[in-house]
């Protein structure tokens, strides 16, 4: 079945998301938008999936339980999980990884826990603006390990991306598919990196703020309206090669 | 020595003006934010070629005395304003890290 997505979304946990991203409301405003499937992919944790899992069960709409990994080059990687259990270890795993640099709100912002009604738990201690030990060249693998899958993000940026970080995408990474920007022109960018010619490509919003959100535009054709079936779908996509 | 000594010995043409008499103590030179916010000392002149709004925060955050823009890098306007705020010295050069830090090292 065809799926309206957006697969990386920040909600408040996330240093620099805005304090109205919450999960009960980012959750609501993408199914405004008309959205079937989102993942909330906080920068480096899963800690609020738990809570937009819950309202996407009650909004109807998919939740996928995901994180905006920073790779130790400093890439950004979209890792997406079938279900909270498994995003939940991932996190744990994540979170062990990341340097012991206590957050400062006046200066990177508020790292917000919060239910599914929008109460807030508590605060992230450690910033998550920081990198994780993962390497790019592990990353697709150690996803799978933990049952997910995962994708280098907004590949057209000039900052947190592997071809503006690294120069390149190779195939020994084991990726199958990429994201890039709504601006980018997707058959320039295939014609440039034929390693990408065959590849998956997700246009996603990288939303920080309700505003930002984006109108159901772009769509993933899945075997259901699940968390599963986007994992299961990513990883049988061709690798790169 | 101070930020401002720094400047003029760099010939460094000065972006951003906190506090220009603060000491620099130290150098250190390092292009992933990941790595300097916790590994760079209080009172370094940071050489970078990052000159984005995380730069800031991370200058902020280890303290650095200030920044210093190597090989004529760009910082863009999101980051000045976020200097600006928080009083932040940015410096540029056009040399390279390597030659500024030996123009550093040889004036702390």
């Amino acid at each position: 079945m065809k799926c309206f997505y957006d697969f990386h979304i920040h909600s408040c946990l996330s240093p620099c998301g805005d304090r109205n991203m919450t999960p009960h409301d980012l959750v609501n405003m993408a199914k405004l938008l008309g959205l079937d499937v989102i993942a909330l992919t906080d920068h480096n944790t899963c800690l609020n999936c738990p809570a937009a899992v819950k309202v996407g069960q009650s909004a109807d709409i998919a939740v996928v339980p995901g994180m905006e990994l920073c790779t130790c080059e400093e890439v950004h990687v979209i890792c997406l999980f079938p279900d909270i259990a498994a995003s939940g270890a991932f996190s744990e795993h994540i979170l062990s990884t990341l340097p012991k640099v206590v957050n400062r709100p006046d200066i990177f912002g508020e790292q917000l826990i919060m239910d599914e009604q929008d109460n807030v738990i508590c605060e992230h201690e450690l910033l998550l603006a920081t990198a994780s030990t993962v390497s790019v060249s592990n990353v697709a693998r150690l996803v799978r390990e933990f049952g997910g899958a995962c994708f280098p993000a907004h590949i057209d940026r000039t900052s947190y991306s592997v071809i503006s970080n690294l120069g390149m995408l190779t195939p020994d990474m084991g990726f199958t598919a990429v994201e890039l920007t709504e601006n980018a022109d997707i058959d320039e960018w295939r014609q440039r990196y034929p390693i990408i010619k065959n590849a998956g490509i997700f246009i996603d919003s990288d939303a920080h703020y309700l505003e930002n959100m984006k109108e159901a535009k772009y769509t993933v054709e899945l075997r259901e309206r699940s968390a599963a079936a986007v994992v299961e779908y990513i990883n049988s996509l061709e690798l790169m090669k | 020595m101070d930020v401002r000594q720094l400047a003029e010995k760099l010939n460094a043409e000065v972006l951003c003006e906190g506090d220009m008499s603060r000491e620099v103590t130290g150098c250190y030179i390092g292009d992933l934010l990941s790595w300097v916010m916790s590994r760079a000392q209080e009172g370094d002149a940071w050489l970078t070629v990052m000159g984005n709004i995380n730069s800031i925060g991370v200058a902020v955050l280890a303290d650095v005395a200030c920044i210093v823009l190597t090989e004529g890098a760009a910082l863009d306007a999101d980051a000045l304003n976020r200097a600006v705020q928080n009083g932040v010295n940015i410096l540029r050069v056009e040399d390279n890290s390597y030659i500024t830090a030996i123009a550093v090292a040889g004036s702390i």
